[in-house]
């Protein structure tokens, strides 16, 4: 059952040989013997997970369920969820139980999906490691001394683990696909604008966006049927059809064209993930597609453009966490701004302080043309850059991240290290495009590789299609970690 | 110092920052409420208070307003124009920014026309707009009510703004009181706004700075916050102007700072200095869109605008259709972003000719000027002036007394017409009149001037043989000021007129016994 796809678990439920209560109390007992040693999750509540899987359960026998009804999957501690401790990974919101659901809450709520707990994750989704997190550094299951990347490193560890089918996971530089590739599972970010922002609490709102992590590209197919849709309350919401992201799951890959961008294969990739990456481009060679060398000649740009682009906005998106209304607030203080500064300065950690920073100098007055400005110029040139690949081909390939997992505490002294992470996935959130990354073997240490796919934009399904052929002949997304104590 | 000589050297420089609310159901970016007075927090919800992961959407109705205030002063709409974020911290500002406009306003540049001068406003002067733009407003600080602590109410904060903002073209603050009137009066006017001055629907900031008279450069400015009546907004202004000049001719120099009004000790102090002033570090607000208005949208909005105030006054005025139409091609030179074509289908149907003053009272807002053409249309434009005093008097005077707008006189235009119309068929006196319509006020008698007059038998008498009947018995009870007036005291004539009119208990056409007076009293001085 542990390595069952959605549409299995979903055919079990369908055909009465389990209920989603017993699914559920399944996963939960999985989640509670690992996650003391990965910390995946930040919090897990039985009675309400058990009340909801009844409710599934009601819907199943009643004849009314939806491919992913009674399925218990977990969510990024950054969604709003109502009744829920929402966290944002941060000691500012350590107390914060949201009396509402985000949009895509909502969504996966009336499919009658199961909430199995909420995902730990760097704070406000600043890092790419999950070290950043109040609430400790998750592991990666793959090798527990390294990190499970991030932001979205809760959701990614836990899908690796099995602790959960599925989770949700947030993405504004790489946060769904380079924890994917380093925890060996699969995710996807959409098209900006496609998943509604409501109750995503905001990190970078022009690059927020969400999406999900799963076993499979199948399974995040069904996974995205469900979290993208029109939301009138994100005034940046897409107004479009709906559609079925599995249509085009089993499509040959003939005739496919797959730009690798040469900056890509350069100086920054380790060795052995280049090497993973170039076996997966045979594979691909070997079913139908055609691989055309591109070039996207801003690369090098898109990490100084998205760490003057990204702080800005955040600087201005934390300031609502003061300490007023809700959120941490410091015991004592003097007078108003003493309790400004004291409560900001307990409940929030150091690289969320760097960000806030980083971000009110590139908008201050004097700098702003320098930084801002100049960061917005060149964020039109990477996207056009995408652009013209897009020309010369449907699907542009590479790798997820430069390397695989590295140790624990490796990077958290050196940002600019930690931030070059981010390079390949930097860029396609930059330009608003979907990306996505799949596990495509293993690197040094036996630690998984992802392969990234960017396509244009709204070609989800084409993506989708193009991972899925993938699996169907390799089995890397099937490998698990070796997890004896569950 | 005297202030004569201040103003024959000096020459005080303004220029004004207007915060209308704009009238809607809803916030500008969230579904609550606007109401005022609400328990506090009632009207906040998880938008207005900021919440983790609430987005701002904006309200349709607001920007239509702000569109309709471009579309009435001649200014351009932008399109596309951008929210922005102004980022500060207050307790009051739930997000830790404003959503306000920056570099790219929904409205940029347009003018206003104010009747200015000591005269009778015989001087117009065009005073330039800078620009309007879109923002929301901030919650409410309470201090008062919790000891030691500040309540913190946001019923108000997401209310939407129009900023108004002025070029420094005001010369005093009798010109900067006159601006925030006709401002005031144009926003109720078209409709975007309730302009209640109490509930803070309508605030100013004055930009104040003093320049010796013939000088090109402007002085150091000033800037007083949040004056919320035209009272305090002269006031400031007198005091900070005197204060800039005095300070200059003791050889001191004006700092940059943001002052505020004291309006019991009538004086203004300084806030903060231009070296504090925040960096509000203003960038695009990621979470809305560019604005985009299309022009099908101002076509709409152009077809929904009513007569404009200055238009109504030149119409008001206007001597002969002729030079109506000259005047309202000399606006449209003014005014060149506005289709002229559409303002011309106010065109004049009947000549009032009225004064330019009793045309300013009229067209103070738009229900009086509503009111006053109503009761027109029934007496008919032949008494057109007579109807403007009567408006401008009567019903003014009883509604001024209680500060109230006309929408809620007792005494309907239709009533009041009726009451005019028997004064202009000489079946009742002015005098008698005023006091007929002090009955329809207090809802007397059904309050219709015809039930008044029959029931207390206030028909004039202006049978003229029943009047030299009454003059003869006046002149023979008061031989003593017939013979005055035949020595040549024109005084006594007005006490025989009184006599006459006390014995009719005012109800004698004052014309006919003037008439008959003087021919009986000639007849006995020369006869």
């Amino acid at each position: 059952m542990l390595n069952s796809s959605l549409k299995q678990l979903s055919a079990l439920l369908a055909a009465k040989k389990v209920s989603s209560v017993e699914l559920t109390r399944e996963f939960l007992r999985r989640v509670k013997v690992l996650n003391q040693e990965y910390n995946a999750f930040i919090t897990i509540n039985e009675e309400m997970s058990l009340d909801q899987a009844r409710t599934a359960d009601t819907m199943i026998a009643s004849g009314v369920a939806c491919p992913l009804t009674g399925i218990p999957i977990a969510h990024k501690d950054i969604f709003c969820t109502k009744g829920w401790l929402t966290t944002c990974g941060s000691k500012m919101l350590s107390s914060f139980i949201s009396p509402y659901d985000a949009h895509v809450i909502e969504r996966f709520n009336l499919t009658g999906t199961v909430n199995i707990g909420k995902t730990n994750m760097d704070e406000f989704a600043m890092g790419s490691s999950n070290e950043t997190s109040f609430y400790g550094p998750v592991k990666n299951p793959w090798d527990i001394t390294t990190v499970p990347g991030g932001s979205s490193g809760g959701s990614a560890c836990a899908v690796a683990a099995r602790m959960v089918p599925a989770a949700t996971g947030t993405d504004t530089g790489g946060s769904i696909r380079q924890p994917a590739a380093l925890c060996g599972v699969s995710g996807i970010k959409p098209t900006y604008g496609l998943v509604s922002r409501y109750g995503m609490i905001a990190f970078a709102s022009s690059l927020d966006q969400g999406g999900p992590i799963a076993k499979s590209a199948a399974d995040l197919a069904l996974m995205l049927n469900v979290m993208v849709g029109f939301d009138a309350r994100d005034s940046t919401s897409l107004l479009r059809d709906q559609e079925d992201y599995a249509r085009d799951l089993e499509k040959p890959l003939e005739g496919l064209r797959i730009g690798l961008p040469k900056e890509y294969f350069a100086e920054g990739i380790s060795e052995d993930v280049s090497r993973v990456v170039d076996a997966a481009i045979v594979e691909y060679n070997k079913l139908g597609a055609k691989i055309v060398e591109v070039s996207l000649p801003n690369t090098k740009l898109s990490i100084p453009v998205y760490y003057v682009l990204a702080p800005a906005e955040a600087s201005s998106n934390l300031s609502r966490f003061d300490g007023v209304r809700y959120g941490h607030r410091a015991l004592e203080y003097a007078d108003l701004n003493d309790m400004y500064q004291k409560s900001r300065t307990q409940g929030f950690g150091a690289e969320v302080k760097r960000r806030i920073l980083i971000g009110t100098y590139v908008l201050s007055h004097g700098y702003y043309d320098a930084y801002y400005i100049k960061a917005q110029k060149l964020r039109r040139l990477i996207a056009q850059d995408f652009a013209e690949v897009f020309k010369q081909c449907e699907i542009i390939m590479g790798p997820t991240s430069p390397t695989v997992a590295f140790a624990l505490g490796e990077k958290s002294s050196d940002p600019l290290q930690m931030y070059l992470s981010d390079t390949y996935t930097a860029a396609a959130s930059l330009a608003g495009l979907p990306g996505m990354s799949i596990p495509a073997g293993f690197g040094n240490g036996n630690r998984p590789v992802g392969l990234h796919i960017i396509g244009n934009y709204f070609s989800e399904a084409q993506m989708l299609n193009v991972a899925h052929q993938y699996q169907q002949v390799m089995d890397w997304h099937t490998q698990m970690p070796d997890i004896t104590k569950a | 110092m005297n202030h004569i000589d201040n103003e024959m050297t000096w020459e005080i420089v303004i220029g004004l920052e207007v915060h209308t609310q704009l009238l809607t159901q809803s916030k500008i970016f969230s579904g609550a409420s606007t109401v005022f007075g609400g328990t506090p927090n009632a009207q906040a919800c998880a938008v207005d208070i900021a919440l983790p992961g609430v987005l701002p959407v904006l309200n349709r109705v607001a920007v239509e307003r702000a569109v309709k205030f471009g579309l009435a002063v001649g200014a351009k709409i932008n399109s596309p124009s951008i929210f922005a974020r102004k980022n500060y911290f207050y307790p009051d500002l739930p997000k830790g920014y404003q959503i306000s406009q920056y570099e790219l306003p929904i409205v940029e540049g347009g003018c206003i026309k104010i009747l200015t001068g000591r005269d009778n406003n015989e001087r117009e002067k065009i005073v330039r707009l800078t620009r309007a733009h879109l923002e929301e407003d901030a919650g409410k600080s309470l201090h008062e009510d919790f000891h030691g602590m500040t309540g913190i109410d946001l019923n108000r904060a997401g209310t939407p703004l129009l900023e108004i903002v002025s070029e420094p073209d005001m010369r005093s603050s009798m010109e900067a009181v006159t601006f925030a009137k006709t401002l005031h009066s144009l926003v109720r006017w078209i409709g975007i706004s309730d302009g209640n001055m109490e509930e803070g629907s309508f605030r100013c900031d004055a930009n104040v700075s003093v320049r010796r008279l013939g000088d090109d450069k402007l002085g150091t400015r000033r800037e007083i916050k949040n004056l919320n009546s035209f009272r305090f907004l002269q006031q400031a202004i007198d005091y900070e102007s005197g204060l800039q000049i005095s300070i200059l001719e003791n050889g001191g120099k004006i700092r940059q700072a943001t002052v505020l009004f004291d309006a019991d000790k009538r004086e203004t102090h300084v806030m903060r200095s231009k070296e504090d002033a925040h960096d509000y570090r203003y960038f695009p607000d990621p979470d809305l869109l560019p604005l985009e208005i299309s022009q099908d949208l101002i076509n709409e909005i152009m077809k929904s605008m009513p007569e404009l105030p200055m238009w109504r006054y030149y119409r008001f005025i206007a001597r002969d259709v002729d030079k109506y139409k000259l005047l309202i091609e000399k606006q449209t030179d003014i005014y060149p972003l506005q289709q002229s074509s559409a303002y011309l289908k106010f065109g004049v149907e009947e000549i009032y000719a009225l004064s330019k003053y009793d045309a300013t009272m009229l067209t103070a807002d738009k229900s009086t000027a509503d009111y006053f053409e109503e009761v027109v249309e029934i007496v008919g434009s032949k008494n057109a002036k007579l109807c403007a005093n009567w408006v401008i008097g009567e019903v003014a005077a009883r509604l001024n007394q209680n500060n109230e707008y006309i929408t809620i006189s007792p005494v309907s235009a239709k009533q009041l017409a009726e009451l005019i119309l028997r004064i202009c068929d000489g079946t009742i006196s002015g005098k008698i009149a005023k006091d007929i319509f002090g009955a329809m006020w207090h809802g007397e008698h059904g309050s219709s001037a015809d039930t008044i007059i029959e029931e207390k038998g206030l028909r004039q008498i202006s049978n003229s043989d029943e009047i030299r009947r009454l003059v003869d018995v006046v002149l023979i009870d008061n031989p003593h000021q017939v013979s005055d007036f035949c020595k040549g005291k024109e005084k006594a004539f007005n006490f025989l007129v009184g006599q006459v009119m006390k014995v009719t208990k005012g109800k004698a056409s004052p014309a006919k016994v003037n008439e008959i007076l003087q021919e009986k009293l000639d007849r006995k001085k020369h006869g």
